[in-house]
């Protein structure tokens, strides 16, 4: 689960990690009034699950009230890469004498959190990674013992931080890695962590990936998803615990397992077609569920013809079949379907669908042979 | 010869009194493994059709020496019991619980390596272990497979059933299938077992069936090229998917430009490996080598 930028700063906070005196405001009025509160000049920040907001013109700086309104009243409800701004987060602009960049990840391949620290902030750190890898500096932690401060202080220091802010960046550090561990994060990255005339080390922005396995154990953040700006579809799968993504073509596939599902998208996309989603029925799926999905899946109406594609392990192709004719005993979809049943209990599967003959349900035996079916009607219906 | 599981396996299954524990540990008795005992806290002392439950995995490995774990317990108790059945000096633990957190698999992993090197962990979220007419510990439908000479590697289960049937139908075996999961952190990667198919006598081709998400693939593709002469056939599943989006399997993301399933078939045709497109490709290619 991805924070928006105020989450994750309150999430940093709540570690000590200092941010800007700030408040998550949804209207014109409240970001007027906070801005009144937090002291001129304010920055007027549009909170959206995607890069690029200062370019599209998301992030502006108000000198006054008057701005601030003016601000506050143009970007809330812009579009920015098809996110509607619904939220700003408003607070007092920092000045800023230099800035660097921070993070903690998850580093699959080396199997540790991996702290990343750079004195070159503000810009985009894959291309600082690129031209001038030798000014990012990479640590990796030994995630049994933990982020120890002298480390910490190592990598400010070996990144060349400058000297009078070693202290401060490693305090930064810690806390940040405190962030990471005890959040259950994947990712907690803080671009631009600027320095203050001041001389005071703070975070101006936040990037912070959660694990939603772990989030058991974090009940207080639970409430955190951007449920606005989530498809509502792909709301509608999560809460009835269905693997959906929608995606944008018009063949709906429905298959069991992460991998054959992924893989039934390249072989439809292979034979000229394009899938409107991605969706896991999950092992052991019964009729209720298969049903369930069918619904989700014509929920979207780009939808122009359906792939089931299943082969049956703890899935039993009897109980996909049972659900296919109950969701076209309700839902009588106008769409063509193709269905393809591998596997445990494929005969009586398939006997059950000819029994049932439903119009507009076609067999197939193979997966390829499948695709090229569906995509052939696909491109009738439109 | 197969890999990991076969006639020598003493099983022992940590959530065995639970709905799926049960059923699956039943299924993989039916099947010929050895099943010699069960984990539940609180529950020692009752049997599940004959075999013994225990509270621990210290008892459970004192009374009846399993060689082999397999989890099953909900993901919130998993890792504790993945590491208790690691320090009862159990030298395999297959783990098929879904949904553990990063955090604790990074916790397992680092931990086995530094405290119990004598473990080797499989999954977790994987299908298991089968050696077809040997023994099957997990979730993998036996029936699609039968035995002979072709090794596979996955992190995925129901496309593995996929692959293994189409090379089932071509008429060939299967020495070993090995569900190596999908998460982030996984026990054992794709190295680890082409390294003992490389070593298996029975082994003569190794399918490899990876996905997006993570560079478990190109290391593969590396270890390959340096210390593998059997031949490699590979698959790669998700061309299509859009980055930042989690297909389904908590590794199964692309971020940035890394991950992608086109940089992973890349990297394993630039060390001499087949890509197959689809897995009936795949299929075609192992079949056209073995023959």
């Amino acid at each position: 689960m991805d924070l928006l930028e105020y989450q994750g700063k309150q999430l940093f906070a709540r570690h000590g990690l200092r941010v800007s005196n700030g408040k998550a405001v949804t209207t014109v009025e409240d970001a007027v009034a906070t801005a009144d509160e937090v002291g001129y000049p304010v920055v007027v920040k549009a909170q959206v699950l995607i890069g690029g907001r200062g370019k599209a013109g998301g992030v502006k700086l108000a000198a006054d009230e008057a701005e601030a309104r003016k601000h506050a009243t143009n970007i809330l409800g812009m579009d920015i890469h098809g996110h509607t701004v619904r939220t700003l987060w408003i607070e007092h602009a920092s000045d800023i004498a230099t800035e660097y960049y921070a993070s903690v990840l998850l580093d699959r391949s080396a199997k540790a959190p991996l702290i990343m620290f750079s004195v070159e902030g503000g810009v985009d750190i894959e291309e600082v990674a690129e031209n001038t890898p030798e000014k990012l500096i990479r640590h990796h932690v030994d995630s049994l013992q933990g982020l120890s401060r002298a480390e910490a202080v190592k990598i400010a220091t070996d990144g060349k931080a400058d000297a009078d802010v070693i202290e401060g960046v490693a305090d930064a550090l810690v806390a940040l890695y405190e962030v990471w561990l005890e959040e259950d994060a994947t990712l907690a990255e803080i671009n631009p962590l600027i320095v203050t005339p001041e001389r005071e080390v703070k975070a101006l922005d936040s990037k912070v990936s959660l694990d939603d396995n772990a989030l058991y154990r974090h009940p207080e953040n639970q409430e955190l998803a951007d449920k606005e700006n989530e498809d509502p579809i792909e709301r509608r799968a999560k809460e009835q615990g269905v693997q959906y993504v929608k995606l944008d073509g018009d063949i709906g596939i429905l298959g069991n397992g992460a991998g054959l599902v992924m893989s039934t998208l390249d072989v439809v996309a292979q034979a000229g077609g394009k899938p409107a989603n991605f969706l896991d029925a999950g092992g052991g799926s019964d009729a209720a569920k298969i049903k369930q999905a069918v619904e989700l899946i014509l929920a979207n109406d780009a939808v122009k013809a359906v792939l089931f594609n299943i082969f049956g392990g703890i899935t039993r192709c009897d109980e996909v079949a049972k659900g296919l004719i109950a969701a076209f005993d309700e839902i009588k979809p106008s769409v063509p379907f193709v269905v393809r049943l591998d596997g445990t209990n494929d005969v009586a599967g398939r006997e059950l669908l000819q029994e049932a003959a439903l119009g507009n349900v076609h067999a197939a035996r193979t997966m390829n042979e499948a695709a090229e079916k569906v995509v052939a009607l696909a491109k009738e219906q439109s | 010869m197969s890999v990991l599981v076969d006639e020598h396996t003493r099983l022992a299954v940590a959530g065995i009194t639970g709905r799926e524990g049960s059923f699956h540990t039943l299924n993989n008795k039916r099947y010929g493994t050895n099943v010699v005992g069960g984990v539940t806290p609180g529950k020692g002392g009752q049997d599940v059709e004959g075999i013994p439950v225990f509270n621990s995995w210290a008892e459970a490995a004192e009374s009846v020496q399993p060689n082999t774990a397999m989890i099953f317990v909900p993901p919130r108790f998993a890792a504790d019991s993945i590491l208790e059945a690691a320090a009862a000096g159990i030298e395999l633990v297959i783990a098929i619980t879904e949904g553990i957190p990063a955090h604790d698999e990074l916790r397992v992993y680092n931990t086995l390596k530094r405290d119990f090197s004598g473990t080797r962990l499989i999954g977790p979220n994987c299908p298991g272990i089968l050696s077809p007419g040997k023994a099957n510990v997990g979730i993998i439908p036996a029936s699609f497979f039968k035995e002979g000479n072709v090794g596979v590697v996955s992190r995925s289960g129901t496309l593995t059933y996929q692959i293994g049937n189409e090379i089932a139908q071509a008429g060939f075996g299967c020495s070993s299938i090995v569900g190596i999961g999908g998460d982030p952190v996984p026990g054992s990667s794709f190295v680890d077992v082409i390294e003992l198919f490389e070593a298996d006598e029975q082994t003569e081709l190794i399918v490899l069936s990876g996905e997006i998400g993570g560079s478990a693939e190109e290391e593969a593709a590396e270890y390959i090229a340096e210390h593998v002469k059997k031949p490699v056939v590979a698959y790669i599943a998700g061309f299509t998917a859009p980055a930042g989006k989690q297909m389904g399997h908590a590794g199964a993301i692309v971020s940035g430009s890394a991950g992608t399933a086109a940089a992973k078939a890349q990297a394993l045709e630039a060390k001499g490996v087949r890509v197959g497109r689809t897995p009936t490709e795949v299929a075609e290619i192992a079949v056209t080598q073995l023959r």
